[in-house]
């Protein structure tokens, strides 16, 4: 059993590498920021989760993962959807209600679904993930492919019945499924020392005989490498790995959250500790990225973004007459 | 050529069905509590672990959610997988999975994501294992658009819905009526496959349809063979499939008789028994010449005491009399 303490900050990989994540981390934060626009326009209803302050932890365990791999997610997976390689448009147009978003405007920002990328939602109820990506790993396992499960899910998942069935289940039938705890210390507004006798999570995951790491999940390098090692360990025994990534949530748990339970001062705090803007100054100090490529950068995400905006205003409503279209499959279907 | 029978137990004919199934595909596994090496709670997988190997039989802990929920994704992933959940009273513990994921994901994800996959249960009353282990919820699941609800009363429709059901692209919920198991009747030789969406007119008579499925269709043939005797031919429909229902076959039915009784183990508050009474109503009220009754379980937790337990759940004997008070007025 490993238990990989948070370490001091991983060096940089290497100039593109780091580039690319931090592209990865801005596009996930500006495409969110432009929705929380849109909702306040009244263009995006509904619930609205924001990964803002968490995009570390998307991109980070993203860049260990293949395509023929599968994730599975909860209802804050803007961020996931987006590093898994779906179009910003088919998202947005999603969010819309739109026809052409992704699952044609019927599971909106909380369940987004994609077959290509494997993305198995968007699941709006806590912890009714986990058993999906123990099944999902259980078909790999029963048809000999060697893939990975990635289930992604919050600390307050945890209390969760599901979360140790299918930790039990996992590690009993030695599937593999890579666990990401996506520990932003917040239930909703029911902080973590309030809701688990047991505060240190891996323990947890431990109690299961799944090996366990735990890492600053607000430095998407140090992300990116404990979630390749983890990833790689799932990979070579094929059995289950429990990754603890320490994250925040800067914005509120959704629109509707005046944020009570927590101070200015800690929110303030953990913003200090910025994923994208550490990175960025620490591209900047190697001398790696100038104003002038940050700008290009940002021009390029922005541009992306508009045009997502544009499809997604330009598609049309699913017609009426679909309604009941796909309650079952259609004859042929499978 | 006459037709070959063999004499069978409704549990050796859901037996037959499972290990045909295991033969032909060889993505189709179970799994559930105690199938494996304790043969199966009722006895129905007895056997089949020795010849399909502990990967396809998989013991599961008592998990039913987690179990449930991953035989959706053992579904998503391109396998076949049959969950069997203890009985329906356990299924509580994966209602959510059933209900939230295994009946949404279809339509939730625009058509991207069907799960085909085969969940199946014990059901009923009628064995003296009060409140908790007694209940009728098939009609329960048969209100959740996105799955479909079986409820096989015969030896053909226990040994042949299962590969129709595997057959079909989305999820297909099997209850067993648990007093069925040790039910000896006879079955072809070549019995195979059946449709999973019709009704079946079992007997036919003008005078009366009596509309059931389960352990109950039993009592409306006991109760039907009562009634003959006194002159009254009644028609007895299984419905066999609960969701989607197969609302032509009892507005045929009720056209030609024109009175129906329903005979439902359910409880009688929105129960499945209700549904086919609205449609009835609503389709076919100007055929009727009598009101449609229900006949349904007492609206009370199941007690233990047998005595307590008939007189909660439909018998022969009510079920006559309500026929001839309705036949005769």
């Amino acid at each position: 059993m490993t238990n990989t303490d948070i370490k001091a900050r991983q060096p940089l990989a290497n100039q593109e590498q780091s580039l690319h994540l931090l592209r990865q981390m801005l596009r996930i934060r500006r495409f969110e920021e432009k929705s929380t626009e849109l909702y306040s326009a009244m263009k995006i209803r509904g619930f609205l989760h924001l990964y803002i302050g968490e995009e570390a932890v998307a991109v980070g365990v993203a860049e260990a993962l293949s395509t023929d791999d599968a994730v599975v997610a909860t209802y804050r997976e803007h961020g996931h959807a987006i590093v898994r390689g779906m179009s910003m448009g088919a998202i947005m147009a999603e969010m819309y209600g739109k026809v052409d978003g992704c699952c044609r405007g019927r599971g909106g920002s909380m369940h987004l679904f994609d077959a290509e990328h494997r993305l198995y939602g968007g699941n709006a109820i806590v912890g009714g993930g986990f058993p999906i990506a123990v099944g999902l790993a259980l078909a790999d396992h029963l048809q000999k492919k060697a893939r990975v499960t990635c289930c992604c899910f919050g600390e307050g998942a945890m209390a969760e019945g599901e979360f140790h069935e299918s930790m039990n289940l996992a590690s009993l039938w030695q599937l593999p499924v890579l666990f990401v705890c996506e520990n932003n210390f917040y239930a909703m507004g029911t902080a973590l020392e309030l809701s688990e006798s047991v505060v240190d999570l891996s323990s947890k995951a431990a109690a299961y005989a799944v090996p366990t790491a735990t890492v600053d999940g607000m430095d998407v390098i140090a992300v990116a490498e404990a979630a390749k090692k983890a990833s790689d360990t799932v990979r070579e025994t094929g059995a289950p790995f429990f990754l603890e990534c320490r994250t925040y949530r800067f914005r509120p748990h959704s629109m509707f959250d005046p944020e009570l339970y927590r101070s200015k001062q800690e929110v303030d705090g953990w913003k200090q500790r910025c994923p994208i803007l550490s990175l960025t100054n620490r591209l900047k100090e190697k001398g790696w990225i100038d104003d002038s490529t940050l700008e290009k950068l940002e021009e390029d995400i922005a541009t992306e973004i508009a045009s997502a905006v544009d499809f997604a205003e330009q598609s049309e409503w699913e017609s009426v007459e679909d309604l009941t279209r796909f309650v079952y499959s259609d004859v042929g279907v499978n | 050529m006459e037709q070959q029978l063999r004499k069978m137990t409704y549990r050796d004919a859901l037996n037959e069905g499972l290990r045909e199934a295991l033969q032909k595909d060889e993505r189709v596994f179970l799994m559930g509590e105690d199938v494996g090496r304790y043969g199966g709670c009722f006895a129905v997988s007895k056997g089949l672990l020795d010849e399909f190997g502990p990967e396809r039989i998989r013991d599961t802990p008592l998990s039913e959610s987690a179990f449930t929920g991953a035989g959706i994704g053992a579904a998503l992933g391109g396998m076949r997988p049959i969950v069997e959940i203890m009985t329906v009273n356990f299924s509580l513990l994966a209602l959510d999975q059933i209900m939230n994921n295994a009946a949404t994901y279809l339509h939730m994800s625009g058509g991207l994501f069907n799960v085909p996959l085969v969940i199946r249960m014990a059901t009923g009353g009628g064995k003296q294992l009060a409140a908790q282990h007694s209940h009728s919820l098939e009609g329960w699941y048969a209100h959740i658009p996105g799955i479909k609800v079986l409820c096989p009363a015969t030896l053909e429709d226990a040994r042949g819905m299962l590969w129709s059901a595997l057959l079909d692209p989305d999820p297909v919920l099997i209850f067993e009526p648990a007093v069925l198991y040790p039910m000896e009747r006879t079955l072809a030789v070549d019995a195979g496959p059946v449709a999973i969406d019709k009704a079946k007119l079992h007997r036919e008579g003008k005078d009366l349809s009596l509309i059931s499925y389960g352990s109950c269709l039993h009592k409306c043939f006991d109760a039907a063979a009562i009634l003959a005797e006194d002159g009254i031919e009644v028609d007895v429909i299984d419905l066999r499939t609960l969701r989607p229902l197969d609302t032509e076959s009892f507005l045929t039915s009720v056209a030609k008789t024109h009175r129906a009784l329903i005979v439902d183990e359910g409880w009688r508050s929105g129960s499945l028994a209700a549904e086919v009474s609205a449609r009835i109503m609503e389709q076919a009220f100007y055929q009727l010449d009598a009101p449609v009754e229900r006949i349904c379980s007492a609206e009370v937790p199941m007690p233990y005491a047998k005595h307590m337990e008939e007189a909660a759940l439909p018998q022969v004997a009510s079920i006559v009399a309500t026929a001839r008070r309705m036949v005769h007025g």
